[in-house]
């Protein structure tokens, strides 16, 4: 690797004074993908941060009734913690369901939020990326593109979010903590994650400096009645062409309230608010999880190779709304086969 | 306070290498201080640095689960994590697992089973597997199939490693 100097915050204000303090420099975490993007030079930082150390790792309830995530926490801890496995088995599914247990166990929330897209593009440093170079040009586009974006892709990039942790998170819509130079801020997790437009080189809505501090998660937590399907190229350790997260509630077959995310789609975890509009009062039917996925991919783009996510995705959907509202998947379950 | 272990860079550019610092590693339950760069991963660290080559480097970017070490009895990548980031923590590696003349119940299942061909993947292997014992969350086949899938092993003596596994998973 190149050479650049390190230290280790033990607190938060330490950790952001001492990431302003240095130019180009970034805050690790588990470092599972910062390191590699490091060793392919793809991202070049002067100074790393430390901040796996930070006493930000705890999972502990909210006075409001919802489950706070530690950033520092490990995917493996959050996945297994049992407040997650009781009241949000979505999550604790689609921790599980990503990466390999070593992997997990250095990961940390935190760093999932930050994780890049694995757009081979991207990470070949001989090939014009606008997201690593922005005005360079966009190799996937025209080029060889079975992994990318079929929803909200831009001119620039089609890159997709690679994150399974983040699909249930959009579906369970926490609150962002973050500190920075300017003090702390909350970030709704839909606002979070952006998409590429003419900008494609920030993933995220993050100021300069800003560190995040906790998930919080609200209340409901669709225990019962949720599903999160993976499809992908091996039965494990592959990263989603396409996957959905459903949280629903249910009076009798009736669907009272919804959540749908996708994710391997775009170049964020895809909720989409107005297919959840059009589960709310209707029967939980083959009639209308069809209508509501043919909705999702109506303006899906297919960009060559990778057109066949569309319908991938449609069906997916089915599925996957299918599974929730039968209600037979538990916290654990789903990394032994469920697909 | 941040605790610095190098000095800051010149200024502009990137920075010029620096000297390497004193990083403070316990490894098998020995701690040892190296020399090391901040950039060290912690996997060379343990090869090139401290002596101890059983740990290997197959990929060096987190997909085959080659270089896994246990960190505080957990099974991790050590080749995406740096060496100067573990200063109070607990290694293990193959070689603090067992010895010739005194196997781990791991190691002996593995040759018990035939569980490798050349033999490169086994110390991940057994340390990955080490790990999922320590977690304790793997009973059936299925299970120690999914929780394995961070190793591979390019002769494909899969069949092998999972009876190992499988043996002493059942045993405990």
């Amino acid at each position: 690797m190149y050479p650049f100097t390190y230290s280790r915050a033990t607190n938060v204000a330490d950790a952001v004074r001492d990431k302003a303090g240095h130019k180009a420099s970034a805050y690790v975490g588990g470092g599972t993908n910062l390191i590699d993007l490091m060793k392919m030079n793809v991202e070049q930082p002067a100074h790393l941060v430390n901040v796996a150390k930070l006493p930000l790792s705890k999972i502990e309830d909210l006075p409001d009734g919802g489950l706070r995530l530690g950033a520092t926490a490990t995917n493996s801890d959050t996945a297994w913690n049992e407040a997650v496995k009781k009241r949000y088995p979505l999550l604790n599914q689609a921790i599980l369901a990503g990466a390999s247990p070593q992997l997990r166990n250095a990961a940390t929330n935190g760093g999932n939020l930050m994780q890049r897209t694995r757009c081979y593009y991207f990470y070949d440093v001989a090939t014009p990326c606008n997201k690593r170079e922005p005005g360079s040009g966009c190799s996937a586009i025209g080029g060889y593109n079975r992994i990318h974006a079929i929803l909200g892709a831009s001119e620039t990039c089609i890159a997709t979010h690679p994150s399974d942790m983040c699909v249930a998170l959009a579906a369970l819509a926490p609150t962002v903590r973050v500190s920075g130079p300017n003090g702390e801020r909350t970030i709704a997790f839909e606002d979070f994650h952006r998409l590429p437009a003419d900008q494609p080189e920030f993933d995220n809505t993050l100021a300069e400096g800003e560190l995040i501090t906790s998930l919080d998660l609200p209340e409901k937590g669709f225990a019962k009645h949720f599903a999160y399907l993976k499809l992908r190229d091996r039965h494990s350790y592959a990263f989603a062409l396409v996957s959905v997260a459903v949280g629903l509630e249910m009076d009798g077959d009736t669907i009272t309230d919804a959540r749908l995310a996708l994710g391997g789609v775009a170049h964020k975890p895809w909720r989409d608010k107005a297919a959840e509009a059009l589960l709310k009062g209707q029967p939980a039917t083959a009639e209308t999880f069809g209508r509501v996925a043919a909705h999702v991919v109506a303006n899906a783009v297919g960009q060559g190779s990778n057109d066949f996510k569309i319908e991938l995705a449609r069906r997916a959907i089915v599925r996957a709304l299918k599974q929730a509202a039968e209600g037979k998947q538990e916290a654990g379950d789903m990394y032994l086969g469920g697909q | 306070m941040s605790q610095p272990i190098t000095s800051a860079p010149a200024s502009g550019g990137l920075p010029t290498p620096v000297p390497t610092g004193p990083v403070r590693l316990t490894i098998n339950g020995e701690t040892r201080t190296l020399q090391l760069a901040p950039w060290t991963s912690l996997l060379d660290a343990l090869r090139e640095y401290a002596g101890l080559t059983g740990t290997k480097k197959g990929c060096d970017h987190g997909q085959c689960g080659a270089c896994t070490v246990l960190v505080n009895g957990r099974r991790i990548n050590s080749c995406l994590t740096l060496a100067v980031m573990h200063e109070d923590d607990d290694i293990t590696t193959i070689e603090g697992l067992g010895t010739p003349e005194n196997l781990s119940l791991l190691q002996q299942a593995f040759v018990d089973h035939d569980a490798f061909q050349c033999g490169y993947c086994t110390p991940g292997q057994i340390c990955s597997a080490q790990g999922l014992l320590n977690e304790g969350r793997a009973h059936s086949e299925a299970e120690i199939k999914e929780l394995m899938s961070g190793n591979l092993c390019r002769c494909g003596a899969y069949v092998g490693i999972l009876d190992a596994v499988k043996e002493v998973v059942d045993k405990q």
